[in-house]
């Protein structure tokens, strides 16, 4: 990763007064934080506590039933978040590097898919399938995701998810270089990342 | 007026009340209309007394029109507002709107088969009417399928507006074939062109059907939403 | 337009390779038009009365397979989630999807009309207006297509559902489509053919994005 932060302006994002509900259910209410360039926000809680809603309501999939998320610094949210779900959105019948490339031209950016590949471990698994993936070369392969267009902030859910040790310090490495850089990381975790955390959010179980 | 409706309490109130009016409207204009459609008002020079189906078919044609007007404007306010009222009032209309259509058609081929000597004819109307009422069961089936209600009540909506398209297909294909059916004869810019005597008894029947479905609209969405709060209360209760 | 273009090239790719790409459908396409005269008894003059129009009904019914999968594998395996951060609207990204199957099953069909059309007895002259009207005609298909997949997308096996939601809107296609094939009115039915297919292809891919962006919560 070079040095200077390829973000424009410094990225910051704000929720205030958080409900969302899933399936008519009201998973969580009253979340407020706020993340500035170069956090790094933990989100604990239970399997069902929400965290996977909060992501996906930052990301602009959910529709919150109350409260305000705000980004100050980029033009469209969308446009400045990258989603990494409990899904790799990997296709089979697909290599590698027919991934990266799809995903450099859906996100517009402009990278050497060598270099990302081997930078998440997969330089050797160029031409091999999707199907033909371990689990852990397939969310290697999500990770490269994050790789492929520059974009402020990340949202990763339970991004070690299937990972060994090694997978777990390219985890840390890619934060902490995203971070240096003025990028902003979420992440929901069991497990701490390896990246100290600038703020730690639990989200419990509503009873 | 439309907002005394959104609140659903302020509904159920309003049709406890309204509900059962429209139901005796809709028994006493029937009780007037039939009778007189198919005792009292005059036969046809053409047709002979096999025209008192029209007093059936006619009205149930327009209000299968209507309904699913009426389905449209509700996904409409559904999907743009978020009002569950909308979404169930839509959900409501359906089977109903599906029944009229279905009725239109049985008495259509009713009607055909002696006046034109045939039970079915691909033409226009026949064809766009039969493409509408295979439409409701598309989007009653659709509402069916989806386990997550407010999901199914937006993709429903998308899926009822894009068949809105068919509606002015039903109604201009007469004039665009005149193949079989005959050209519109009561809504026409030169005005109606159906006699007076008989102008009487279809304008009772269609009133009948429409306050017929107003209040099956009601009832229907009443039933909705005490399903909809008995649910409510489960799920209170039985969470830990 | 890059996302629309790697859309396209990666659908495509997907198609013709996963699964057969063309075949299942192609192959759909020529047994049921092969067993229509089998059907109707091998009396010349009825195939071709009332064969070529039936090849309309072989090619709806072959698209309708594939329509089942189109969005269901892109919303299962994370990939709309993927769509939806794009800088492209999501709207171009479905119509690149449908183009791509259009590309990959349904000029194929439109071109195996000629085949078929000959078998059900039309004229020779006749087969290249058919197969530019079965075109044109499976980019309506499509087009609706993209709507009854996307707002049926988390149905587990919703081809029926599929079929009952789209059937009715393939109506006019089929109709005008037919009478191209039986050779009556042939401009007329052409122009307006390809003003449903117009139509479909405006309106489909926005129904669709708006059906697929609920899908995603």
């Amino acid at each position: 990763m070079g040095a200077g932060r390829p973000f424009r302006e410094e990225p910051k994002l704000k929720v205030a007064g958080l409900s969302v509900a899933r399936g008519g259910r009201l998973v969580f209410e009253g979340m407020s934080f706020g993340a500035e360039a170069g956090d790094f926000i933990e989100l604990r809680g239970a399997n069902g506590s929400g965290k996977t809603s909060l992501l996906r309501a930052i990301a602009g999939y959910l529709r919150p039933r109350s409260g305000v998320i705000s980004f100050e610094g980029v033009e469209e949210p969308a446009l400045c978040l990258h989603y990494l779900g409990h899904l790799n959105g990997l296709k089979p019948a697909s290599n590698v590097s027919a991934h990266l490339r799809y995903w450099a031209g859906l996100f517009a950016g402009a990278v050497d898919i060598a270099a990302v590949m081997s930078g998440v471990g997969l330089g050797a698994s160029a031409d091999l399938p999707a199907r033909a993936l371990s689990q852990g070369q397939a969310r290697r392969l999500a990770l490269a995701r994050l790789l492929v267009a520059p974009r402020p902030i990340w949202l990763l859910d339970e991004p070690a998810a299937a990972l060994d040790a090694q997978g777990r310090t390219l985890i840390a490495s890619l934060i902490e270089a995203h971070r240096e850089q003025g990028g902003v990381v979420l992440a929901a975790v069991h497990e701490p990342l390896g990246s100290a955390p600038s703020q730690t959010l639990q989200l419990s179980d509503r009873t | 007026m439309l907002s005394q409706f959104a609140n659903p309490a302020r509904f159920m109130s309003l049709s406890a009340w309204a509900a059962p009016v429209l139901a005796l409207l809709a028994v006493a204009l029937f009780a007037i209309g039939v009778p007189w459609a198919l005792l009292l008002s005059p036969s046809d020079y053409q047709q002979g007394e096999t025209v008192r189906i029209m007093y059936v078919h006619v009205p149930a044609a327009w209000w299968s029109l209507a309904v699913y007007a009426i389905m449209g404007a509700a996904s409409f306010v559904g999907l743009v507002w978020r009002h569950v009222l909308a979404d169930i009032a839509a959900r409501a209309a359906a089977p109903i709107g599906a029944t009229f259509a279905g009725l239109c058609l049985l008495t259509g081929s009713l009607w055909g088969a002696p006046t034109w000597g045939t039970w079915w004819e691909w033409d226009g109307r026949l064809t766009s009417m039969l493409v509408l009422f295979v439409i409701y069961l598309g989007y009653i089936a659709l509402w069916s399928s989806i386990e997550d209600e407010e999901k199914a009540a937006r993709l429903a909506a998308i899926l009822c507006l894009v068949g809105l398209v068919n509606l002015p297909v039903v109604k201009f294909s007469v004039d665009w074939w005149s193949t079989l059916h005959q050209p519109a004869s009561v809504f026409r810019a030169e005005g109606s062109a159906v006699h007076p005597d008989m102008l009487g008894p279809l304008m009772i029947m269609a009133g009948a059907y429409g306050a017929l479905f107003g209040a099956l609209l009601m009832m229907s969405m009443r039933a909705a939403i005490f399903r909809r709060r008995v649910e409510a209360a489960r799920a209170r209760i039985g969470a830990p | 337009m890059r996302a629309v273009f790697e859309t396209f090239r990666r659908d495509f790719a997907l198609m013709w390779n996963g699964g057969g790409g063309a075949l299942a459908p192609l192959g759909f396409f020529l047994g049921a038009t092969s067993l229509v005269p089998l059907a109707m008894g091998s009396d010349r003059a009825l195939l071709a009365a009332a064969g070529p129009p039936l090849v309309w009904i072989a090619a709806a019914l072959a698209v309708l397979a594939t329509l089942e999968r189109l969005f269901q594998a892109d919303l299962e395996d994370g990939s709309l989630d993927q769509m939806l951060l794009s800088p492209t609207p999501l709207e171009a990204l479905v119509l690149a999807k449908g183009a791509a199957l259009w590309c990959a099953v349904g000029l194929p069909l439109a071109l195996a009309g000629a085949p078929a059309a000959i078998a059900l007895q039309a004229p020779a002259a006749h087969v290249p207006v058919i197969v530019i009207s079965l075109a044109l005609g499976m980019a309506a298909f499509i087009a609706i297509g993209l709507v009854g997949a996307a707002v049926t997308a988390g149905v587990r096996r919703g081809g029926v559902l599929i079929a009952l939601i789209v059937l009715p809107f393939f109506a006019p296609p089929i109709i005008f489509g037919a009478a191209v094939a039986q050779g009556e009115a042939v401009a007329g039915a052409m122009a307006i053919l390809g003003g449903c297919a117009l139509g479909a292809l405006a309106l489909g891919p926005i129904a669709a994005a708006a059906a697929l962006r609920l899908q995603a919560e």
